[in-house]
């Protein structure tokens, strides 16, 4: 039944009791309990909450700390309703139902009770409606026009109490606008693992705080943005680049180039009022040329240039290991281009980062190869470039911040948008993008394959990557229906796939025979897991593992479209495999302009020394500890 | 400072171990019937029937469980457990080991609260001799494989860290707050397990029960509240102090104890009813007048709206801050304790205020906003002589969303 686990239900650090009820192995071959919802009978498994049974019976109850990826909490206190028996209002959420019990969720001490605890809700709440990011998305506006809040019974808040925390490249945090429903400190503790944000000191004077309350770029925040996509209200929100942009858009001296990531095609659409999964990448490209861009570009081709750059990469480095028997070479490789993973294997692992691919994401080798290739090829003057990215993340803002970003001898990237952000821009603009006609990507870097369109989703890197690898090798296609490699496909937090290698063409013989091992990981609380593995020598025979930071990979990342569920993460994932099939090239050693750049440009190949120089970068050992030291 | 006490129970003699000793002979499930019998309930406040809790934990299938005690007594005005650990703290570790062996548990904690750490050396000591004595350690009471140890945790001096669950966050080293229930402790307890969990005084008056009978026991006390209560009584009376009270006492009966004088009410420490005169002939009892120890005189001279302020200050503090009626409606009834004073609140707003406190009572998450706003409450409507209501009707800012 739907006793389905919230993501961070696996998670060590959340207490037992916040954990969704687990089922009794010997209850589970029982009917179930019957209660009574409203006068609605229904038969549910024991530990079912009162929500969960309620949303079967098609009631929805208000909530507002509940979020379906995260362990319950029960403290906002919305759910509540009438239980009989008990004495007190029960939170529904969090009530597990363990006996025949009745209902009501909308009496009339209910609803008096909820009023009262919206009016609460609104009281510290500071700043107003129509200024905020999250106007009409906003939970807490929603319910205060649910229960017909007209003006402020318990008063309100005239002044801020807190100064904006603005220092992050990627997240803002403005407590005033906080109802403490903890959903971000769940994310980051529980569904993360990075454990930057939590609750201090108590009753009135709650805050979520960072360590010692230090401003978030002074603390190990990953940037992921995962809290940003959870917050009920608009406290939190990632640094927007648009002005800055829109002055590029309007300088005439200025080329303005997009590139646009997979994974926000089959997510904007949700912005526009389109159900989930509607993938959208032709009427993108129109309104982006509307808007005034001059260009727009396909991200998915330098994730096909990633894949030849950093399969490569593993291909010498198992040569390295098998053949030439050096032991300084780091299996597995890890891939690298999630930069919210990079920050966090900086911080949590800084001992392991050899085994980090040392390919750049595919948005910085695609800021590198803007302002080299593309401006030689056009005739241009790199410093007339503007180069902004589409991209589904908040942690790609903190990546083309990051100082070592500029082997194009310029800012290798300058703004990156996040879905949400575009989606703004071109409502700006009065652009009714479900409506609009298709156009293509413009040339020469708007060609990009299925495998590099794959990338958006977890084990999509994993899944391009074999495409390539094994052809390669073989000189065959992966034997896989459809090129549907299933295994490393799914939604498990942790997924491992074997693929065996026959038949190696002469070069790649110490392959023969040889079984590629491999491992997906989505959300940091499972890539922590798998790097305790590795750091505990399991996982010595594996060769190439992916992490993504955020759960669902690209897709779910922090710049996407609010709210986000597995459902909603799923359906995106849908369209992009979807999307994937309808393509003509899918496989990245097959993309053209791949072939034409490492022909032209890069001419002593992938990995070679201009691919090093431009493709490659290196990483920092952050540790835990930020500030001065000594 | 060892003084002489007088009581029926708690106060009575017992003799060197008896109940430990009588228990040894019985088996679990005659102690547990013994205690069900007992009518046994709760002395921390909330009066839950011991034998019931007792009786989740021993059928709960779980391998591992765990016996506490909760002594972080931090209710104003109680300080009842205070002597109990100072003067008969092996009553209450006995009581803790007939626990354990009736539920199979072979762990146990004392939480003690952090400003009690005084009392550390001793208690240890006691420990120390009745491991000395096989009544802790391995094969306990000479029965084999009857495995039981008590450690003494210290609290931070966090009042919602007295609430049971808040309590097991605060033993397994988080954040102080109390959990959703259900699940109960009983089920889900210390580190996920089985977890009998009472008061100090409840786990003292164990050893008595079992020396003395289940009989004996419920012809103490009222129909429904069996025994004995402490209570420690503070204010304006001349006899403060911890005494041992029969249920169905009457309040001015109490008074009397106490010498207590020119009383316009009493409360049941900073949580608990607000009691005016005229209805100082009702009892002691969970049915009537419960207190979980705390019973606070009040002379003619108090302002009562000074006290409840002093009470809602006080839970300010100590709410721990995660539900929203708690943390969020304790400053407005402290904003509206505010305007009272002032005779500048509006009878409409009142009302308002009378329906948050309901809020806040039927839909926080623990006993600490539970019970917040009950002084709020009692003294709004007992006092109302007390105060005069605004006829300006009050103005609303309006909603901006």
């Amino acid at each position: 039944m739907d006793n389905k686990k919230p993501f961070a239900y696996d998670t060590s650090r959340a207490p037992i009791s916040q954990r969704k009820q687990e089922v009794d192995q010997a209850e589970k071959g029982s009917i179930g309990i019957t209660v009574t919802i409203d006068d609605i009978e229904i038969k549910v498994p024991k530990g079912t909450t009162i929500l969960e049974a309620a949303k079967r019976v098609n009631i929805k109850i208000p909530t507002l700390c509940q979020h379906e990826d995260l362990c319950l909490a029960g403290v906002c206190r919305v759910c509540i309703v009438e239980v009989d028996k008990e004495r007190t209002l029960q939170a529904s959420c969090s009530y597990p139902i363990s006996s025949p019990i009745s209902v009501r969720t909308y009496s009339s001490r209910v609803r008096r009770a909820r009023r009262n605890i919206i009016q609460l809700l609104l009281k510290n709440h500071y700043g107003e409606c129509y200024s905020c990011a999250r106007n009409n998305n906003c939970e807490l506006q929603t319910l205060a026009k649910e229960y017909g809040v007209t003006s402020y019974t318990f008063g309100h808040i005239d002044k801020p109490r807190y100064e904006k925390d603005e220092s992050s490249y990627s997240v803002i945090r403005d407590m005033d606008k906080c109802v403490l429903c903890r959903r971000c400190v769940r994310t980051c503790i529980d569904l993360q693992e990075v454990g930057v944000l939590e609750a201090a000191h108590r009753g009135a004077k709650t805050k979520i705080e960072t360590y010692l309350d230090k401003p978030l770029i002074d603390v190990i925040c990953i940037n992921c943005g995962q809290c940003i996509n959870r917050c009920p209200t608009g406290a939190l929100k990632a640094k927007d680049p648009a002005e800055e942009v829109w002055r590029a858009i309007e300088d005439p001296d200025k080329h303005v180039i997009i590139q646009t990531a997979p994974s926000p095609r089959a997510a904007i659409g949700e912005e526009f009022g389109l159900p989930a999964g509607t993938s959208v990448t032709k009427k993108l490209n129109t309104a982006i040329k509307r808007v005034g861009f001059d260009k727009v570009f396909d991200t998915n081709f330098t994730a096909d240039l990633t894949i030849m750059e950093e399969g490569t990469e593993l291909l010498l480095r198992l040569k390295a290991a098998l053949v030439d028997k050096d032991k300084s070479v780091k299996l597995p490789q890890i891939t690298s281009c999630s930069p919210g993973w990079v920050k966090f294997i900086e911080h949590f692992y800084p001992d392991k980062l050899a085994h980090l691919s040392s390919a750049k994401s595919p948005q910085q080798m695609f800021g590198a190869v803007v302002k080299t290739w593309y401006a030689k090829r056009s005739n241009m003057d790199p410093k007339r470039i503007v180069s902004v990215s589409l991209m589904p993340c908040s942690a790609k803002k903190f990546e083309c911040e990051r100082p070592e970003m500029d082997d194009s001898g310029f800012k290798d990237v300058d703004y990156a948008l996040t879905t949400r952000e575009l989606a703004g821009m071109i409502k700006e603009c009065g652009i009714d993008l479900p409506n609009l006609p298709d156009s293509d990507f413009d040339n020469p870097l708007g060609i990009g394959t299925g495998a590099g369109l794959v990338f958006g989703t977890t084990g999509g890197v994993m899944e391009a990557a074999i495409r390539t690898a094994y052809e390669l090798v073989t000189g065959k296609e992966v034997p896989f229906d459809k090129l549907r490699i299933v295994p490393v496909r799914g939604t498990e937090g942790i997924r491992k796939a074997e693929i065996p290698i026959k038949e190696a063409l002469t070069q790649w013989k110490f392959l023969e025979g040889a079984t590629l091992k491999v491992m997906i990981g989505h959300g940091t609380a499972n890539a922590k897991k798998i790097m305790d593995m590795l750091c505990a020598g399991q996982l010595d025979d594996y060769h190439f593992i992916e992490i993504m930071a955020c759960p669902g990979g690209c897709l779910g990342g922090g710049g996407q479209p609010i709210p986000t569920s597995p459902e909603i993460r799923e359906a995106r994932a849908r369209a992009i495999y979807a999307e994937d099939e309808g393509l003509a090239i899918r496989k990245s050693h097959e993309n053209p302009i791949v072939k034409q750049i490492y022909k032209e440009f890069l001419t002593d190949g992938p990995c070679g020394h201009l691919s090093h120089k431009l493709l490659h970068t290196s990483y920092v050992k952050r540790g835990k500890w930020i500030g001065k030291k000594g | 400072m060892q003084t002489k006490r007088e009581g029926l129970v708690i106060f009575s003699d017992i003799g060197n171990c008896a109940g430990l000793k009588k228990a040894a002979n019985l088996s679990s499930s005659d102690i547990l019937n013994e205690i069900r019998s007992s009518n046994l309930k709760g002395r921390g406040g909330a009066g839950f029937p011991t034998g019931l809790k007792w009786n989740f934990v021993v059928e709960d299938r779980s391998d591992i469980k765990y016996v506490v005690c909760n002594a972080d007594e931090g209710e104003p005005g109680t300080f009842k457990d205070k002597v109990l650990l100072m003067e008969y703290p092996q009553l209450v570790f006995e009581g803790m080991i007939i626990a354990a062996f009736t539920s199979g548990a072979k762990e146990g904690f004392l939480y003690l609260r952090g400003e009690y750490k005084s009392f550390v050396p001793s208690l240890e000591k006691i420990l120390k001799e009745m491991r000395k004595k096989r009544f802790l350690g391995k094969d306990i009471l000479g029965k084999e494989g009857f495995h039981f140890d008590i450690e003494i945790k210290l609290g931070s001096g966090a009042y919602v860290c007295g609430e049971e669950t808040g309590l097991i966050e605060s033993l397994e080293g988080n954040r102080g707050e109390p959990r959703n229930k259900p699940p109960f402790p009983v089920n889900t307890g210390y580190n996920g397990c089985p977890t009998v969990l009472n008061n100090v005084e409840t786990f003292a008056i164990i050893p008595h029960i079992i020396a003395k009978g289940a009989d004996w026991f419920k012809g103490i006390g009222t129909e429904k509240s069996a025994g004995t209560k402490l209570i420690s009584i503070s204010g304006d009376c001349k006899r403060p102090g911890v005494y041992e009270v029969e249920f169905g006492t009457k309040i001015k009966d109490i008074l009397k104890i106490a010498k207590a004088q020119d009383v316009k009410a009493v409360s049941a420490g900073a949580s608990g009813e607000c009691v005016p005169k005229a209805q100082f002939s009702r009892r002691l009892g969970f049915e009537d007048f419960s207190t979980g120890g705390s019973i606070i005189v009040f002379g003619k001279k108090r302002d009562m709206f000074e006290v409840t302020e002093n009470a809602l200050r006080f839970f300010e503090d100590e709410s721990c801050g995660q539900c929203t009626p708690c943390r969020e409606g304790i400053p407005v009834l402290l904003e509206g304790i505010e305007l009272i004073k002032k005779g500048e609140c509006p009878k409409d707003y009142l009302k308002d205020l009378l329906s948050l406190s309901e809020t806040m009572q039927l839909t926080s998450k623990c006993g600490l906003g539970q019970s917040s706003p009950n002084l709020f409450v009692s003294v709004i409507n007992n006092f109302k002589k007390e105060y005069t209501l605004s006829k300006i009707p009050k103005e609303e800012k309006a909603f901006n969303g």
